[in-house]
């Protein structure tokens, strides 16, 4: 390939580049989807490492409830003043760090990184287009984020601190806090949402109109589809929420009663509000996109890992019509399952049935989904790379939790597990060692493409095994510490809850946590300092490799199929040098009598590659 | 390689890049304001009549507002058919006319939420309620203001009928004498003017036509900046001039849109 690179007529080239551009230009305000995708990729992964360190701080407060925090904790008194006196963490700094981490996690770092990141370096690449359909909004895009970014950031240091009330904001509660975190949060959300809105729009129109000649909708890589239905995701279920948040804000600023009922007491008064609103509302709203938010995180990791592992595998992927149609599925149902998260707001036994409904049936594309990533394997000479490693990790960890997900969603069993240890354990399991674990096979991946050098294998294995180890030692814990009864979001780490029992007629009718459950605390404390432990050689890893990484020898080093990787290494300003035209499907791994154990999307019945 | 369909459809899809752009928007949008309105039925659904208030807006103010968009909407069908026919000037003409209804709109609107701030509801503690005008109009008067300012008493010009009498008493109440009446700070349980925290009636209208609003004034910025500089684009790329205009059409028929759900369930029902 490298040689056919190298061999293109001269002014094919010259296409690519009008002209030279400054670094401003270039690296800062720059309208190449690649460029946008790295910067987006770099500012995630910083957020992702931000919102862990604030969980890290959390732990240690839960396993050792008062005690100065170790090594950061004169810091915290320093940067933030009473709310970490002697470096304790109070319980009002516990709330915020709570609120912001599910924030930060899930709107500044798993979003933008499988969406903007990935979706941004690698669907016109995959789809054959020379960038994205709207640059310019595509840049507007990655700065309305940044914006939002720095808006949640700096509500840390503002007098009061950050937001308290939980990543789901629920009104009163939200509203009734007075300090101006929550007003920060709902301006910083509105420009993530507005940031995510225009990345859609982008995303859907470039998937509709920039596919090359030949690459019909069938033939696209299953990455793309995963993208274009997370971009439909993101496109109709966010402005409900910024709907929301509009009307929170009028709450908090200009005294309106949109989510506070009438009589609403706060501090033990009558609030001077007019009344009339509904707290419930705030709930549907948010969760009408906090659910289709969940598969915003989890299709685009299942298009990464249906990319690794049809590569590695070598052979087609098993069943690519059923993914397509299966997560054409989950998008859909994704809208009608939302009030599972609310059985216990007492909104009726009659909608929860609905709900447990739709919320079953949704499990069955899911699972056909990563039924398909199992047969796949099934048969294949597999290649175990850092890539490959993480994507087979992703399979059982996405199934824990997922089927763990499953009692959650009947309300029967929900009425015991909702808000406790077990939730979060679940949905960590999803997003944690499921979404997390396929970012990194992507970043181990594509990293080639996008630096013309590979990571190191070694250190990339480390980062594996310590990583698949230590966020079990982290989350496995917690699913037996919720079905004990552990409520979530507790400062004290269920301190003073464990010694709550209460006794009838000498009879205990009220347990309180056993030490076995509280002394889990520490067990998953020193969990997460592992786990941040084995990322140090992940992030050395990623510095080090652009500068000293092995350098491939062709543009694509896992000779893999699909068209990223039948452009230059680093792909120029404009992708291709020629225009490519597609003559099969994305996965055409050991066909029978090819020379080849690969044939490339864009390589006619001949034989020869297009460009 | 430059980014293709920019100007000309693509074959299979029929359209080009931008429509595509636009139509997906404009579907986020309707989420957007689908929420809103969700949230209207809900509120208006869970208040007892008489908090809902009817009535306040003045009718033919509205329906004359709804006149100058529906205007709006086909003058800029007018101007892209113009560049269509590739007539210019005409094109010049008609956006203009575009433009100036968008902020026609915007100024009878500020005019509307004006006469609101100044207009008052007095909550007595022995559970009456008045509307009226306070002495010297001011805007967005509370009782903890009154209080600060030390004053015993307002001077309050009441309306003849309150809304929670009905629609018919609503309609009369202009006729006959205004009387202004004095009323003591201590019988005053809440004092609030027709702001959003009046009521949730209130806070709707405002947050749907504030956001309405924001809508018409982006949509005007986009077709002045066509109207303006962006017009250039006439002598080197025509096509995409006209498009340009037929999306900014395309987003300025849903803001019409917004409106004509807006005016009958605010200002009629």
């Amino acid at each position: 390939m490298q040689a056919t690179t190298h061999t293109m007529p001269h002014a094919g080239v010259h296409e690519a580049h009008h002209e030279e551009q400054g670094f401003w230009r270039k690296y800062i305000f720059s309208t190449d989807h690649k460029v946008i995708g790295i910067q987006y990729g770099l500012t995630a992964l910083v957020f992702l490492l931000f919102g862990f360190f604030l969980m890290m701080m959390m732990r240690w407060q839960i396993a050792h409830p008062g005690q100065p925090i170790p090594l950061v904790g004169w810091l915290l008194e320093r940067v933030l003043g009473d709310v970490a006196a002697k470096g304790v963490m109070s319980p009002d700094l516990y709330n915020s760090f709570g609120a912001m981490h599910g924030t930060i996690m899930v709107f500044l770092a798993i979003v933008p990184l499988a969406f903007g990141a990935f979706g941004n370096y690698v669907v016109p690449l995959q789809i054959g287009a020379p960038d994205m359909a709207f640059p310019r909004v595509n840049m507007a895009s990655y700065q309305a984020y940044v914006l939002g970014g720095i808006i949640m950031f700096v509500s840390f240091f503002i007098p009061g601190g950050a937001a308290q009330a939980g990543w789901t904001s629920y009104s009163p509660l939200a509203t009734s806090i007075p300090t101006d975190g929550q007003t920060f949060w709902l301006v910083g959300m509105i420009f993530l949402i507005t940031s995510s809105l225009l990345g859609a729009v982008n995303f859907i129109a470039t998937i509709i109109q920039l596919r090359a000649p030949g690459m019909t909708w069938m033939r696209l890589p299953f990455f793309v589809w995963a993208q274009f239905v997370t971009g439909f995701l993101l496109l109709l279920a966010f402005p409900p929420l910024e709907a929301a948040g509009i009307m929170q804000l009028m709450d908090k600023v200009a005294g309106t009663s949109f989510f506070l009922p009438t009589g609403l007491a706060v501090g033990g008064e009558l609030a001077n509000i007019s009344g009339g609103g509904s707290p419930l509302l705030w709930q549907h709203l948010f969760w009408f996109l906090g659910h289709p938010e969940v598969y915003v995180l989890i299709l685009p990791a299942m298009g990464i890992v249906c990319e690794v592992i049809a590569n590695n595998t070598r052979k087609p992927i098993w069943g690519y019509k059923s993914l397509v149609y299966s997560a054409l599925c989950i998008g859909f149902l994704s809208f009608i399952v939302w009030a599972h998260h609310m059985y216990l707001t007492g909104m009726g036994t009659k909608v929860a049935t609905f709900f447990q409904t739709t919320t079953m049936i949704i499990s069955i594309p899911s699972v056909i989904i990563l039924t398909c990533f199992f047969i796949s394997l099934w048969g294949g000479s597999i290649r175990f790379n850092t890539p490959m490693l993480f994507c087979l990790a992703f399979l059982p960890m996405f199934g824990i939790g997922g089927l763990t997900g499953l009692p959650l969603g009947f309300a029967a069993s929900d009425l015991h597990l909702h808000d406790t240890y077990y939730v979060i354990a679940h949905f960590h399991y999803v997003v944690a060692p499921g979404t997390i674990f396929a970012l990194f096979a992507g970043i181990y991946y594509w990293f080639p493409k996008m630096t013309g050098r590979m990571m190191n294998e070694f250190w990339g294995r480390v980062h594996f095994w310590g990583s698949l180890i230590f966020m079990n030692v982290v989350f496995q814990p917690m699913f037996a510490q919720g079905m004990s009864g552990m409520i979530r979001r507790m400062a004290d780490g269920g301190a003073n809850y464990a010694t709550a029992t209460l006794q009838k007629q000498g009879v205990e009718v009220i347990g309180g946590l056993s030490d076995k459950m509280m002394n889990l605390h520490t067990m998953i404390l020193w969990g997460a300092v592992f786990l941040a432990l084995v990322q140090i050689p992940f992030i050395i890893n990623v510095f080090w490799s652009i500068k000293h990484g092995k350098k491939v020898t062709s543009d694509n080093p896992w000779n893999a199929t699909t068209l990223e990787w039948q452009t230059p290494t680093p792909p120029p300003h404009g992708n291709f040098a020629h225009a490519p035209t597609v003559h099969r499907g994305p996965y055409e791994y050991s066909v029978p009598g090819h020379s080849s154990d690969f044939i490339p999307q864009n390589e006619t019945d001949k034989g020869s590659r297009q460009h | 390689m430059d980014i293709p369909y920019t100007s000309q459809p693509r074959p299979d899809t029929g359209i080009y890049n931008a429509k595509v752009g636009i139509w997906l928007f404009l579907a986020s949008e309707v989420m957007l304001f689908g929420a809103l309105f969700s949230t209207y039925i809900l509120l208006r659904v869970g208040a007892r009549p008489e908090d809902w208030p009817t009535g306040l807006l003045n009718v033919p103010i509205g329906t004359f507002n709804t006149a100058v968009l529906i205007a709006s909407s086909v003058t800029v069908v007018m101007a892209w058919a113009s560049l269509k026919m590739k007539q210019f000037n005409r094109f010049k003409l008609f956006q203009a006319i575009t433009v100036l209804c968008a902020l026609t709109f915007l100024g009878i609107k500020s005019f509307e939420y004006r006469d609101k701030f100044t207009h008052y509801e007095v909550w007595k503690t022995d559970g009456t309620r008045i509307t009226g005008h306070l002495e010297g109009k001011p805007m967005f008067m509370t009782l903890e203001k009154v209080k600060a300012a030390g004053k015993e008493s307002i001077l309050f010009t009441p309306d003849l009928h309150h809304y929670s009498e009905g629609k018919k008493a609503m309609h009369e109440r202009d006729h006959g004498d205004h009387k202004a009446v004095e009323i003591p700070v201590a019988q005053i349980k809440r004092l609030s003017a027709f702001v959003p925290a009046h009521s949730t009636y209130f806070a709707i209208y405002f947050t749907l036509t504030g956001l309405h609003a924001l809508h018409v004034l982006g949509g005007a910025v986009v077709m002045a900046y066509l109207f303006g500089p962006g017009a250039k684009m006439w002598f080197t790329d025509p096509d995409r001039l006209t498009n340009r205009v037929e999306v900014s059409g395309l987003f300025w028929h849903f803001v019409d849109l917004v409106w004509i759900f807006l005016f009958p369930i605010l200002y009629l029902l």
